[in-house]
C-alpha cells in the first residue's frame, strides 16, 4: 500500500546500496534483495529495495523511465 | 505550521485575522505587489520574507532567494524593479562564513536584476534549535509602460503559459533535508525572472493579462489563484505541462505531487488567444525559460471556479488548491 | 494509438462479452490506498463503462486504524516527556480524542515526521535522552522495514526505541470483506507491492474458496487499466483466477522479506475501523524483542474503540459507501477541517475524491 519507484543500483557496500532515478540518488538497503547487483534495477520502497526488475519490463512499466529515455536519449 | 505552506490556509490567515487587524482592504484585490501613483507614474511595492532551511541549498542561498523572490513579485505586477531593502534577523551562533556567502550572493543577484539594495537592518536574536537567519526584502520598482495586468482582464479562451519544468527549487532544498536520504541532481531553479516579463510586456503588449511566480504552493496554488481572482474555470492539459525527470523522480520517491511543489524562478502568464505562440517564442529566447509552454485555457465564468486538468490518460482530475505543508508521503 | 487506449478498447470488449452494462452492474474493489490515489489522480475512474466501478476498500493503513491507536499515540506525546513519536507524515493530521498529533506538536510535543523505519531508529540512537517510539503502521510492505528497525535496534542495544505496531495483514481482511452481505464485490485490483511481498499465489485460496477474480496490478495508468480488463475478462471467461499483470511480483513473493516479518511479528486479532475484529489481520511485536514493544514498554491508556460523531469512514472503508455519499462530505468533513481518518490521510479515498474529483456541487 506504499509508494515505491524504480531505480538503478549505481554502487553497493554491504547491505548499502546507491539507487538513481533520473539524477535522484537514494540511499537504501539491499538486505531483502541480496540478488541484486550493480547496474540491476530494483523496486524502492521506503529505504529498502523489495525487489529486482528486469530492464525491459521496467521500461515497458515504468513511464519515468520511457520519460528519462525520451528527454536525454538515454 | 501548515498556515504558512502557501496554501488555503495561508490565505484564510491574511483574510481572517491580519486583514482585518491593519484595517485592510478587500482580500480579492490583493496582489503580490501594490501599486501606488507618484508623480505622474506608478511605482510598485512589495515585501516578503524567508525562512528557508537549509540556508545553503543546491542552486542557491536564502540571500539570493529573498532578492529573487521580491524581484519577481515586482516583475510579475509589470514593474521594473528599482531598489530594494533588505533586513536581517540572525540567529547567535550563525557562522559569520556563511553570513558572508548569503550576503556576497544577495548582491550579485539584485545587481544581476539591474537593482540595488539601498537600506536595510540586521538584529540579532537567540537560537531556536540549528542557527539560522530570517530574511525580509522590501522592493520598489516603476511600472512598465503598457503593462495592464488584472484579474478582471482575464477572459474566456485566454492561454495559460508556463516558462518551465515544476518543482525543482523545493525537490532541491527537501533532498538536502536531513533525514529524506535523498540527494537529486537538482538545482534550485532561483533566479530573477523581470527580463521574461519585461520581454512579454514589450513583445506582447496589452495581450498579456495577468502574470505570476508559482512559490509557495507550486502551480497548483497558482491556477487556483487564477480561478478564484477571475472567477472562471481553468483547464490545462497534463502532458503539456514541461517535465525535468529528475524532479520527477524526486517527487515520485518522496510520494509528492509536481505541482504543489515550489519554484522560484518561473513564470505563469495569461495571454490572449491568438498571442500564445508568440508568448512561448518570446520565453523561449531566455535560458531559463527554454522550455516555456502553452499548458491550459481559461474557461466560462463560474461561481465555484474549478481548475481542472486534462489527464494523460484522456481522463480528467480536479486541481484543488494545496491544503498547508505538503508532507512527503509514504504510505 | 496509445498503449492505455488499446488496452481499454480489450476491455470494452470484454465487457460487452460479459453483457455489462447499467443493468448489470460489477463492482471492483481496490484494496490499496495507492490504487485509491492513482485511479482518481489519473482520471482513470471516467475511462471506465457505465456500470463498471472501481470502489476502495480498506487500504489505507491510516484510515483502517482503530481510533484507540492515534489516542495512544497522542497521549505518548503529551503525556511523555521523554518520548520522541517518530510517525509517518500521514499520522500526524488524524483527529483523536485529545486532538491530533500536530495539535500536540504545536503544544510542544515532540512529533517527528519520518520517512522510513530506520530513521527512527536513527533519531534514537543520536538522542540517548530521548525514547523514540515509531508508529508501525501498513501493511506487509512497510512491515518488514519496521521488523529490520527492531532488529538493528536490538543489535545495537538500544534502550530508547519500541514500536507501537498497528501492522495489518491484507489476506484475512479480503476473506472478512467477502464475508459481508452487504457489500458487493466482483473482483479484486489487488495491491502491487503488497504483493511483492506476499507473492500473487497468496491470493490462489481466495479464488479456490469465493470464486473472485484476483488480478495484481501496479500503479501506473496502464498498469490499472490492464488489471479491471483482465478481472471482467475472466469474468465474461466465467474463470476466476489469481493472475499478475505487474512485473516485480513472483508468484513466490520475497520469502526474505517474510521471514524478517516473521522473526520479529507474531499474527494477532486486530480491530479495524469499520469492519471489527478481524482474527490473525494484524501484526504484534514477538514476545522475544518485548524491549522494543511500546505497549510493553509503557502504561498505555485501554484500547477503547469509538466512533467519531457522524463518521463513516467504518463503511467508506468497508465499501458501503462511495466518498461523495456521506453526508459530511464536502460539507462538515473537508482536508481542511477533517472530521474522519479517509479525508485526513493522503491514501484515503474521501482525500482522494475531494483532492480530484471534488466540484464542490
Amino acid at each position: 500500500m506504499c509508494v515505491a519507484v524504480p531505480a538503478q543500483i549505481e554502487s553497493i557496500e554491504g547491505q548499502k546500496a546507491t539507487v538513481n532515478l533520473a539524477g535522484a540518488r537514494a540511499d537504501v538497503a539491499v538486505t531483502l534483495t541480496p540478488e541484486a547487483g550493480v547496474g540491476d534495477y530494483v523496486l524502492v520502497h521506503a529505504g529498502f529495495a523489495i525487489a529486482v526488475v528486469d530492464p525491459e519490463e521496467a521500461r515497458k512499466t515504468f513511464s519515468i523511465l520511457r520519460e528519462m529515455g525520451a528527454l536525454d536519449g538515454r | 505550521m501548515a498556515h504558512g505552506g502557501g496554501g488555503q490556509l495561508t490565505a484564510e490567515l491574511i483574510a481572517g485575522v491580519i486583514l482585518p487587524a491593519v484595517g485592510g482592504q478587500d482580500p480579492a484585490a490583493l496582489t503580490d505587489a501594490a501599486a501606488l501613483p507618484a508623480g505622474e507614474g506608478t511605482i510598485l511595492f512589495t515585501t516578503d520574507s524567508y525562512v528557508v532551511q537549509p540556508l545553503e541549498f543546491p542552486g542557491g542561498d536564502i540571500g539570493k532567494l529573498a532578492v529573487c523572490g521580491t524581484i519577481n513579485d515586482l516583475a510579475v505586477a509589470g514593474a521594473c524593479p528599482v531598489a530594494l531593502s533588505l533586513a536581517l534577523v540572525l540567529e547567535e551562533g550563525l557562522e559569520i562564513a556563511l553570513l558572508r556567502r548569503v550576503l556576497a550572493s544577495a548582491g550579485r543577484a539584485a545587481r544581476g536584476a539591474g537593482a540595488a539594495i539601498v537600506t536595510g537592518d540586521t538584529k540579532v536574536v537567540e537560537r531556536r534549535g540549528e542557527p539560522g537567519m530570517t530574511v525580509n526584502t522590501a522592493g520598489v520598482g516603476h511600472a512598465l509602460p503598457g503593462a495592464d495586468l488584472s484579474f478582471t482582464r482575464v477572459a474566456a479562451g485566454d492561454a495559460v503559459v508556463l516558462s518551465g519544468p515544476l518543482g525543482q527549487h523545493g525537490l532541491a532544498v527537501m533532498s538536502r533535508r536531513e533525514g529524506l536520504g535523498i540527494a537529486a541532481d537538482l538545482l534550485s531553479d532561483c533566479a530573477p525572472i523581470h527580463e521574461l516579463t519585461a520581454a512579454l510586456v514589450s513583445q506582447l503588449g496589452a495581450d498579456v493579462k495577468w502574470m505570476r511566480d508559482p512559490t509557495r504552493g507550486g502551480l497548483a496554488a497558482t491556477l487556483a489563484e487564477l480561478a478564484a481572482g477571475a472567477g472562471r474555470n481553468v483547464e490545462v492539459r497534463q502532458d503539456a505541462i514541461p517535465a525535468d525527470p529528475t524532479a520527477l523522480a524526486a517527487a515520485e520517491m518522496l510520494g509528492l505531487d509536481l505541482l504543489t511543489v515550489a519554484n522560484e524562478g518561473k513564470l505563469v502568464a495569461v495571454v490572449a488567444p491568438g498571442a500564445a505562440g508568440r508568448a512561448v517564442e518570446v520565453l523561449r529566447g531566455f535560458d531559463i525559460a527554454a522550455g516555456a509552454a502553452a499548458i491550459g485555457t481559461v474557461g466560462d465564468a463560474a461561481d465555484l471556479p474549478l481548475v481542472e486538468m486534462l489527464t494523460r490518460a484522456g481522463g480528467r482530475r480536479i486541481v484543488q488548491m494545496p491544503y498547508g505543508e505538503e508532507l512527503p508521503r509514504i504510505c | 494509438m496509445s498503449a492505455t487506449s488499446a488496452i481499454r478498447d480489450r476491455l470494452l470488449a470484454a465487457w460487452a462479452r460479459l453483457g455489462g452494462g447499467p443493468e448489470r452492474a460489477c463492482q471492483i474493489m481496490e484494496v490499496c490506498g495507492t490504487h485509491t490515489v492513482a485511479a482518481s489522480r489519473s482520471g482513470l475512474r471516467d475511462l471506465l463503462p457505465e456500470g463498471l466501478r472501481l470502489i476502495s476498500g480498506p487500504g489505507c493503513p491510516v484510515c483502517v486504524t482503530d481510533q484507540s491507536y492515534i489516542d495512544r499515540a497522542v497521549h505518548l506525546a503529551r503525556r511523555r516527556a521523554e518520548v520522541t513519536v517518530a510517525t509517518y507524515g500521514d499520522m500526524v493530521r488524524v483527529p483523536g480524542r485529545d486532538g491530533s498529533l500536530e495539535e500536540a506538536r504545536a503544544a510542544g510535543a515532540d512529533v517527528r515526521t519520518v520517512y522510513a523505519a530506520a530513521e527512527a531508529v536513527a533519531l534514537a540512537r543520536r538522542r540517548p535522552d530521548r525514547h523514540v517510539v515509531f508508529l508501525g503502521i501498513g501493511f506487509e510492505t512497510t512491515a518488514p522495514g519496521a521488523a529490520m528497525a527492531i532488529e538493528q535496534a536490538r543489535e545495537e542495544r538500544l534502550t530508547n526505541f519500541s514500536v507501537l505496531s498497528s501492522h495489518k495483514r491484507l489476506l484475512p481482511v479480503m476473506r472478512a470483506l467477502l464475508a459481508e452481505d452487504d457489500v458487493r464485490i466482483d473482483g479484486f485490483l489487488c495491491p502491487g507491492h503488497v504483493s511483492v511481498i506476499i507473492g500473487s499465489a497468496a491470493f490462489q485460496p481466495i479464488v479456490a474458496r469465493h470464486r473472485v477474480p484476483c488480478v495484481v496490478a501496479g500503479f501506473e495508468d496502464e498498469q490499472i487499466l490492464l488489471g479491471v480488463e483482465r478481472i471482467v475478462r475472466q469474468l465474461a471467461d466465467g474463470a476466476p483466477a489469481a493472475e499478475n499483470v505487474y512485473p516485480p511480483v513472483r508468484p513466490e513473493g520475497n520469502p526474505i522479506a517474510r521471514e524478517v516479518i516473521e522473526r520479529v511479528f507474531v499474527p494477532a486479532d486486530d480491530r479495524w475501523r469499520g469492519l471489527g475484529d478481524i482474527p490473525d489481520s494484524g501484526l504484534a511485536v514477538r514476545e522475544t524483542f518485548a524491549d522494543f514493544d511500546t505497549a510493553r514498554r509503557f502504561d498505555l491508556p485501554p484500547e477503547e474503540s469509538y466512533e467519531l460523531p457522524g463518521c463513516r469512514c467504518g463503511d467508506v472503508i468497508a465499501g458501503r459507501l462511495l466518498p461523495t455519499d456521506c453526508p459530511l462530505f464536502g460539507r462538515r468533513c473537508t482536508p481542511g477541517s477533517p472530521v474522519g481518518p479517509c479525508m485526513v490521510s493522503s491514501e484515503g479515498s474521501c482525500a482522494a475524491y475531494y483532492r480530484y474529483h471534488y466540484r464542490g456541487r
